[in-house]
């Protein structure tokens, strides 16, 4: 019985030999079971060691093989051999630099996911003693959806702002912003503020939506910015009402 | 080993024709240039009657050709189109919450497209009596 | 980075796009296809018939928030849309966009309310 062959055509780059990136075919037996990255991983194990991407939990909630296939940005453990063309075609996530082969330069999203402060700023610092903070279920389901995200990028990858402009924060950065100030335990929405409501934050969106399209989580990251869009209005309006309440 | 990091060039002013997503994105964002030569021509109009008959009637001579229907006929689609994405959108920017529970999305375009249906027919029936 | 000016024309933008949203249809067909289509008489749009319809201070003052509402958010899409097609020039775009929109926003204050 022979096996049925697909083809995988996977962008290749050699920063020490190569002047751009080129395209490399191998032939890969198919699985029915088989998702992308079992594919790829056989490239390396049987075909060509030298290939380099990122992997790990191989199933959805790591966030590390996010790349394009046949132009859609996806994860290549999410993505079955069964739901692609015969001869695939597989390429890093888009508007990050190509470290080599399926490798992104990821530094702009690490800066910009610590300039959100995504992390909970307290009314007033609390010790160990003090207990836990009580949060309803109501509470938390208010925010619950922004904690889902994996860093995936394939919302940048998908953002045609961020490609135009790569000084904008982006869908993942500013959903995971949404996150802290919906959350009842924080009260820094204003600290936030001077990168979330500046020119290069949620205001750079235009609401393409792709970044919700393309999510394996469904954050809704395109939600959480317009969600912002309509408190930082409020906000401003009410600094220049009562400017002595300054949110 | 040496870092050289390639960063692939953006076409932009054609990167929306790779998607279908961009291109209804496009078609979207084209409703206002639209609309707004629609309210500029109602502009005009509002002001043509304002010089008096004759005046008036050269304007609307003018947008009643062949020319002008057609203009009609393709605002009145991106018209609709932006009702149609802009009731979309709206249960994204402002979530609604019923005891406790998420209202769907479908609920608040239905009540959205409700209003616009009794809106369009009460601005119908103030103009044509 | 500082806090952004754009909820300014944003708030514009919002306004305008839910007025189109909900009134442009109806109003495209009443003002462009119902007497060509036949479902209104001609005189629905005569000289006489307006003049009685904008008598009204309010009534004027209601078509005068749609339609510059409306004019306005179309500018302010249209200097997103000009960034989204790699116009680099905002203020250039800004200035052409938000310029037109004044130019209507004044023509439909001296249509509507310069005295007769």
């Amino acid at each position: 019985m022979s096996v049925r062959c697909i083809e995988l055509e996977i962008l290749r780059y050699d920063p020490e030999q190569d002047e751009s990136p080129h395209f490399q075919v191998y032939a890969v037996p198919y699985h029915d079971d088989w998702v992308v990255l079992d594919a790829i991983n056989y490239v390396k194990e049987e075909l060509d060691a030298t290939v380099s991407y990122r992997w790990s939990c191989h199933m959805a909630v790591c966030g590390s093989c996010g790349m394009v296939v046949d132009g859609e940005p996806v994860l290549a453990c999410h993505t079955f051999l069964r739901d692609c063309s015969d001869r695939i075609r597989i390429e890093p996530l888009q508007n990050f630099p190509v470290e080599r082969d399926l490798v992104v330069v990821m530094d702009d999203f690490m800066d910009k996911l610590g300039s959100v402060k995504p992390y909970v700023i307290p009314k007033e610092e609390r010790d160990i003693e003090d207990g836990e903070y009580l949060q309803t279920p109501t509470e938390l389901s208010s925010f619950k959806q922004y904690t889902a995200c994996i860093n995936c990028l394939l919302c940048y990858s998908a953002c045609p702002q961020y490609a135009l402009d790569t000084s904008f924060v982006g869908p993942a950065a500013l959903a995971l912003a949404h996150r802290y100030n919906l959350d009842t335990r924080d009260v820094g929405r204003s600290a936030r503020a001077d990168v979330v409501a500046s020119n290069s934050g949620i205001w750079e969106c235009s609401f393409v939506g792709a970044c919700s399209e393309v999510c394996p989580k469904d954050v809704d990251p395109a939600a959480a910015i317009q969600q912002m869009k309509i408190a930082s209005t409020a906000d401003y309006f009410l600094d220049f009402l009562t400017p002595w309440k300054r949110t | 080993m040496t870092r050289r990091p390639y960063k692939a060039e953006f076409p932009a002013h054609s990167w929306w024709l790779r998607h279908p997503r961009y291109i209804r994105y496009m078609l979207r964002e084209m409703s206002a240039l639209f609309l707004g030569i629609y309210v500029f021509v109602l502009i005009a109009g509002l002001y043509c009657l304002s010089q008096g008959k004759p005046v008036y009637v050269q304007f609307l001579t003018a947008v009643e050709g062949p020319a002008g229907l057609t203009f009609a006929v393709v605002t009145m689609f991106f018209a609709v189109y932006h009702t149609y994405t802009w009731f979309k959108v709206t249960p994204k920017a402002m979530p609604l919450m019923l005891r406790g529970q998420r209202l769907p999305g479908a609920v608040i375009i239905a009540a959205h497209w409700l209003i616009f249906t009794l809106l369009s027919a009460a601005v119908w029936l103030l103009v044509s009596f | 980075m500082a806090r952004s000016h754009k909820p300014v024309i944003w708030s514009l933008f919002a306004a305008g796009g839910t007025v189109a949203a909900f009134l442009a249809p109806v109003l495209v067909l009443i003002t462009c296809l119902a007497v060509p289509l036949g479902l209104l008489p001609p005189e629905i749009l005569s000289y006489e018939r307006l003049l009685e319809l904008l008598q009204n201070p309010l009534s004027r003052l209601v078509v005068f928030a749609v339609l510059v509402l409306i004019i306005w958010h179309a500018a302010h899409r249209l200097r997103i849309t000009a960034h989204d097609l790699g116009i680099r020039n905002d203020s250039l775009v800004m200035i052409a966009c938000y310029g037109i929109a004044a130019a209507g926003t004044l023509l439909a204050m001296l249509a509507l309310f310069s005295p007769v």
